[in-house]
């Protein structure tokens, strides 16, 4: 089996000059085998007939690594608000830069925020320890649930009385002073 | 319609959502009857999924019946019982016709790495998933696959990704007769690939995690040995001493970066994430597998880095295969195994939960509550 030259470069370099090229080619010495199938020619080249090309009405980011949007796109969730602003700078990064990924992430977090925002806006209190699945842990962890509420509690209130002794402590500095 | 809607880390709800359109000539609009949380679903629900928009709706694993059809689907009909792969795949791109159509190149315009994948964030596509009543499912001429009429409904949902996860998990490590697997991870997908691993002629097939009623699962299912790492005081030392100093001929990572054990792992890659996850389930695979061996992951992590030993891979002369299962490719060969017997899916299903429940199942999941290996939500009337 011969394949085809997979990709086109203006200086690509002709195979028939270079001596000896392809004696050694093993087509059984391919670890990807079934998972990537080379044993048919399917033509690879860079070029492929496209699937029709959809036009989504609303906006959609898309990697710098793209030569041209994918035929078909996801419409779920377009950027909006703080976090989206953010999410569009992030794509001036490629996928193999870390910062792309890092503004995504916080992007991430702001949403998260938004979201909050969005539902006091629609007069919607969000019932966070329902949406935590509070009624499954009661259920089946109610021990966990209880040392997870003892910590809290403990920890709140040792915080409290540090802040309350360092006021006293501040209060009689004033006094002293 | 009602769907699953993401609301940060820990937080999802059901809400009512417009129902999906068809949008592209190939396109379908699925009735969800069956749709499961997947182990990496949790990834997205810890927050550790870049570009995981709030009101996004999860499920990659589900399966359903045709409502509507694009005007360019010619080989399903509105009716069709059918299984739905987890890749968003359109069969014709430089990726898809070798085979890989986990990697599209077709259908994910946030990522190069990766295709599109339903309910995965819009690191995958940014397309809502399968965990509601109905879902737009794109290049349905392609994917959705037709369940036979002797499949339990219950067996096909898991078709859909976790059993050709697994079963590539071994596809990719190359099993030979006699070999002994290691498995990191009892989840479903680890369970999975050590059922798969005998049907590739391994000799001695061992998984290790800490969950002891998963290990105790994975004893009967695989079947396999089965170790609790937290009660080994080294996992790469207590594998080499098991085989004669050699180390594993093929060792599968199915966990990824949600990895439990070892703390600087959790501190860099959980808990501050700088690193992709948590990669101990790697970094022990590396180390276990014999020189010459082969280390098959199929566990997710993040698109950014890990840290692993890359010097023992290449002085031990180590294979790594990895991908996305290619689901279209191996669902002719799952369903003869599964009307041969020869694995029985549908038995890791613990829990099926309405689809009104979903924040508890997601609880349940994620925090190993009750006894679960794997929840399967039923939209009413599923």
């Amino acid at each position: 089996m011969t394949l085809p030259v997979k990709t086109e470069s203006p200086s690509l370099v002709d195979t028939s000059t270079i001596p000896g090229w392809g004696v050694d080619a093993d087509p059984r010495n391919d670890p990807t085998y079934p998972m990537r199938d080379q044993t048919q020619d399917h033509g690879l080249t860079r070029h492929w007939d496209r699937p029709p090309i959809q036009h989504p009405d609303v906006e959609i980011l898309q990697s710098i690594e793209h030569i041209r949007q994918p035929a078909v796109v996801g419409t779920s969730t377009p950027p909006s608000g703080l976090s989206g602003v953010l999410r569009r700078t992030a794509f001036r990064w490629s996928e193999s830069n870390w910062i792309h990924w890092l503004m995504l992430m916080g992007a991430d977090r702001i949403n998260v925020v938004e979201g909050v925002v969005a539902d006091l806006a629609h007069a919607r209190l969000p019932n966070i320890p329902g949406e935590m699945g509070i009624r499954s842990e009661l259920a089946y962890n109610k021990r966990g649930f209880t040392k997870k509420v003892a910590v809290v509690a403990g920890v709140s209130l040792a915080i409290s009385l540090l802040a309350r002794g360092r006021r006293a402590r501040k209060r009689e500095d004033g006094t002293q002073g | 319609m009602l769907a699953m809607d993401y609301r940060g880390p820990y937080r999802v709800r059901l809400s009512e959502k417009p129902m999906p359109k068809i949008l592209h000539p190939r396109d379908a609009i699925v009735r969800v009857t069956r749709s499961c949380i997947c182990g990496s679903d949790l990834h997205l629900y810890h927050g550790m999924v870049p570009d995981t928009r709030v009101g996004m709706t999860f499920g990659h694993e589900f399966c359903g019946i045709v409502e509507e059809v694009g005007p360019e689907v010619e080989n399903l009909k509105a009716g069709d019982h059918v299984l739905v792969p987890f890749n968003i795949a359109c069969g014709q791109c430089h990726f898809c016709k070798q085979g890989l159509f986990g990697n599209c190149h077709e259908s994910n315009a946030q990522a190069t790495a990766v295709g599109g994948i339903y309910g995965y964030s819009h690191t995958a596509g940014g397309y809502d998933g399968g965990q509601a009543e109905y879902v737009r499912v794109p290049y349905a001429d392609v994917g959705p696959t037709l369940i036979p009429d002797w499949m339990d409904p219950d067996d096909a949902v898991l078709l859909t990704d976790v059993v050709p996860t697994g079963y590539q998990a071994a596809e990719m490590g190359g099993i030979q007769k006699g070999d002994t697997v290691v498995v990191f991870g009892a989840g479903p997908v680890g369970l999975m690939a050590a059922r798969a691993a005998w049907l590739f002629g391994a000799g001695r097939v061992i998984v290790f995690d800490h969950i002891d009623y998963r290990l105790e699962f994975a004893r009967t299912f695989g079947p396999a040995e089965v170790y609790n790492f937290k009660e080994v005081d080294d996992v790469v030392v207590f594998l080499k001493k098991t085989t004669d100093g050699l180390g594993v001929d093929v060792a599968i990572d199915a966990v990824g970066g949600d990895a439990k054990g070892n703390f600087l792992q959790t501190l860099f890659g959980t808990k501050l994430k700088l690193e992709a996850g948590n990669a101990i389930a790697l970094h022990w695979a590396i180390n276990s597998v014999k020189k010459g061996g082969i280390v098959s992951v199929v566990g997710v992590y993040g698109p950014t880095g890990n840290m692993v030993p890359m010097g023992n891979v290449v002085n031990k002369g180590i294979t790594i295969r990895a991908n996305q299962a290619s689901v279209k490719r191996l669902l002719p060969r799952l369903i003869e195994h599964v009307r041969a017997g020869h694995i029985n899916p549908k038995a890791m299903i613990t829990h099926k939960v309405p689809l009104a429940d979903v924040a508890d199942a997601y609880h349940i999941f994620a925090a190993k509550l009750d006894g679960c290996i794997k929840p399967v939500l039923v939209p009413n009337g599923g």
